[in-house]
């Protein structure tokens, strides 16, 4: 049963990927990657995680692109034309991409415990969830306001006028 | 007999296709259903019925732009608040303090609201003036 | 596994065809109510009351023209409706209608129960948002694009709001399950519902403002102000794609309505709690939790309908003010005082 969810809702994630890539216009990508959110939605799901489910769908599914449709909307962003690319990027972000992403991998897997990683139950509940990110992880849940505080002032002053 | 948990998600999931076979069946059926008699003029956009001018592919405020990004920010902050409601009353077992859940709670709203009184001095959520710093 | 699934078929196509059939007879009480208040008679022709009215403005959607204007950008113009619509059709299913009762390991008064119930009726409206954006902008026609962008700014805004007063209920339940957040509030009836004895009478308030704003509905209808946008967001739709916003603005109207019996009035407990004498038979006494259920969704109902024929339209400035100056610091402050309460009153 997971295993079929999983080839459902990860191909059509990867599928929507794709989409967002190759389509021209920018309001088919920000739809394909509302496609990609929710059905990444869908794989934490099927990992157990029901609140990560439930918030990825809110926050990512639905305020963020929200935003992107807005700022394509409000750039009136049209068709895009295709071009070759540098061969910079080629070069470059390939190697790079895989470099960053093995990085994270390594740090992620060997030096997990010093990065406050705790296992939850599976399925986990919200309580379990909970008393792990208001007990033992609560210097990160604090320093996530201050982010969110260093966003809102970022926000504004991106918006403001030039004097 | 107790089903497993997860089962409770399939009767969701067939809401889900329920909800969308009707709304396309709708769709669908009212362009089969209803005739079609088109012309140059029945399908220009509609102004009122003088002749449309031009698109509706203007630019508009940046309020709205505004409103969106603030949106996701304190949209984060109120989702972070759901799991910490679910476990307020049993905090005080948990960290062995009483007021622990509710001093840990003060601060993070306290950095937000530092942000949204910024927001209000800067005008940002005044519509109808032009004092705004935008 | 199987009885099981087409139970839970029988149980959906049955929750979602009367929720079509409330919508329709919701529209005919609106009209009805608003008439009265207007000193008018409202419908009356179809059939007794009026009562066939709402199932021949459906075949008449049906049957008028469907027209795509030349403008449009098409796949987007077919698709919101149907986001719109589908979104507004999903919320109900984890809506709680009476106390827990099996049947073969199927609940009979809920599509189903999860635990983050709460969290899915946000993530719901919050997708939901796309049908209305995406149908003004995909329209390409400027009371369209204006009416969806308004909405859309206004749907965002209250929607914080709204987020943020359910905190206060959560607090109290200790749980964003629905059904656990009425039996939270079972114990002596009226004294233990939310909005009267669980304090939560301000996120209460702030619930129906935001809900009333989240449904676009008067006194915040800004998006479809007709004397200056025509009719908003789907100007431009015809036919049935017309009525499917209709519709999935009213169904909304239900759902908002249910969740906030659900949170604030008991859900289907009954306000004299233990008082009444319990009535012995199994179907009769599971069957009248389940009109008190009906009655208070119906008092929301109503309410919105008499707010509609009473109050004038807010302003953009003054509706986006009110959202964010008042009803955020509002709700805000509401969390903080329920936390400090609960945290004092359990030494």
């Amino acid at each position: 049963m997971q295993l079929v969810l999983f080839f459902i809702f990860g191909g059509l994630c990867a599928a929507a990927a794709l989409n967002l890539l190759l389509t021209r216009h920018p309001i088919n990508s920000a739809l394909s990657l509302i496609v990609v959110m929710t059905s990444l939605a869908v794989l934490y799901l099927t990992l157990g995680a029901e609140f990560l489910a439930a918030a990825q769908v809110i926050v990512y599914s639905g305020a963020i692109m929200v935003l992107f449709t807005f700022v394509i909307m409000l750039l009136n962003a049209g068709e895009e034309v295709r071009t070759r690319g540098s061969r910079a990027a080629y070069l470059v972000g390939v190697p790079g991409v895989a470099a960053l992403f093995s990085l994270l991998t390594f740090v992620f897997l060997s030096q997990g415990n010093h990065l406050g990683k705790s296992t939850l139950a599976n399925p986990a509940t919200l309580y379990d969830l909970s008393a792990v990110l208001f007990r033992d992880l609560l210097l990160p849940f604090e320093v996530t306001s201050v982010l969110i505080l260093i966003a809102i002032l970022g926000a504004v002053a991106l918006a403001r006028k030039e004097h | 007999m107790r089903n497993p948990y997860y089962w409770n998600y399939l009767p969701f999931m067939l809401q889900v296709l329920a909800a969308v076979a009707i709304a396309s069946g709708m769709v669908l059926a009212s362009w089969f259903v209803g005739r079609h008699r088109s012309s140059r003029v029945k399908l220009e956009a509609y102004e009122c019925g003088m002749v449309a001018q031009g698109d509706a592919r203007g630019r508009f405020s940046v309020r709205f732009y505004m409103v969106a990004m603030l949106f996701i920010l304190f949209d984060v902050e109120a989702v972070f608040m759901m799991p910490w409601a679910v476990i307020y009353r049993q905090l005080p077992q948990l960290t062995g303090s009483r007021m622990f859940g509710f001093w840990e709670m003060l601060v993070y709203l306290g950095f937000v609201l530092v942000g949204f009184f910024y927001i209000v001095k800067k005008g940002i959520l005044d519509w109808a003036s032009d004092k705004a710093d935008l | 596994m199987l009885t099981f699934l087409l139970l839970s078929l029988v149980k959906v196509i049955v929750v979602t065809v009367v929720l079509l059939l409330a919508v329709a007879y919701t529209v005919l009480l609106e009209r009805k109510l608003v008439a009265r208040i207007q000193n008018r008679w409202g419908p009356s022709r179809v059939g007794p009351f009026g009562l066939l009215q709402p199932l021949v403005d459906g075949a008449k959607s049906f049957l008028k023209e469907d027209i795509i204007p030349a403008g449009v950008y098409k796949p987007l113009y077919i698709l919101s409706p149907i986001i719109a619509l589908s979104c507004a059709l999903l919320s109900i299913a984890v809506v709680p209608f009476g106390p827990e009762r099996q049947f073969r390991g199927v609940d009979l008064f809920q599509i189903t129960d999860l635990n983050v119930g709460l969290l899915v009726i946000l993530g719901v409206t919050s997708v939901g948002i796309y049908g209305i954006a995406l149908s003004g902008w995909s329209s390409n026609d400027k009371y369209s694009l204006l009416g969806s962008l308004r909405a859309s700014a206004q749907i965002v805004s209250y929607e914080l709001a709204l987020g943020l007063s359910l905190v206060g209920v959560v607090l109290r339940a200790g749980s964003l399950s629905l059904r656990d957040i009425v039996n939270s509030q079972s114990a002596h009836g009226l004294f233990s519902w939310n909005v009267f004895g669980g304090f939560q009478f301000f996120a209460f308030f702030i619930y129906l403002m935001a809900a009333f704003a989240e449904t676009n509905r008067s006194p915040f209808d800004l998006p479809e102000a007709e004397s200056e946008l025509v009719g908003g967001y789907h100007t431009e739709y015809s036919s049935m794609k017309f009525a499917m916003f209709f519709m999935s603005e009213y169904a909304n109207m239900i759902t908002v309505s249910c969740v906030a019996t659900l949170l604030f009035l008991g859900g289907w407990t009954s306000p004299f709690g233990n008082l009444l004498p319990s009535l012995g038979g199994s179907i009769l006494a599971s069957f009248v939790p389940f009109c008190w259920f009906v009655l208070k969704v119906l008092f929301f109902l109503c309410l919105y309908v008499w707010v509609r024929g009473t109050l004038p339209r807010f302003r953009y400035d003054q509706l986006m003010a009110f959202g964010w100056k008042f009803l955020v610091p509002l709700a805000i402050a509401n969390i903080i005082g329920t936390s400090l309460w609960l945290a004092l009153r359990t030494s």
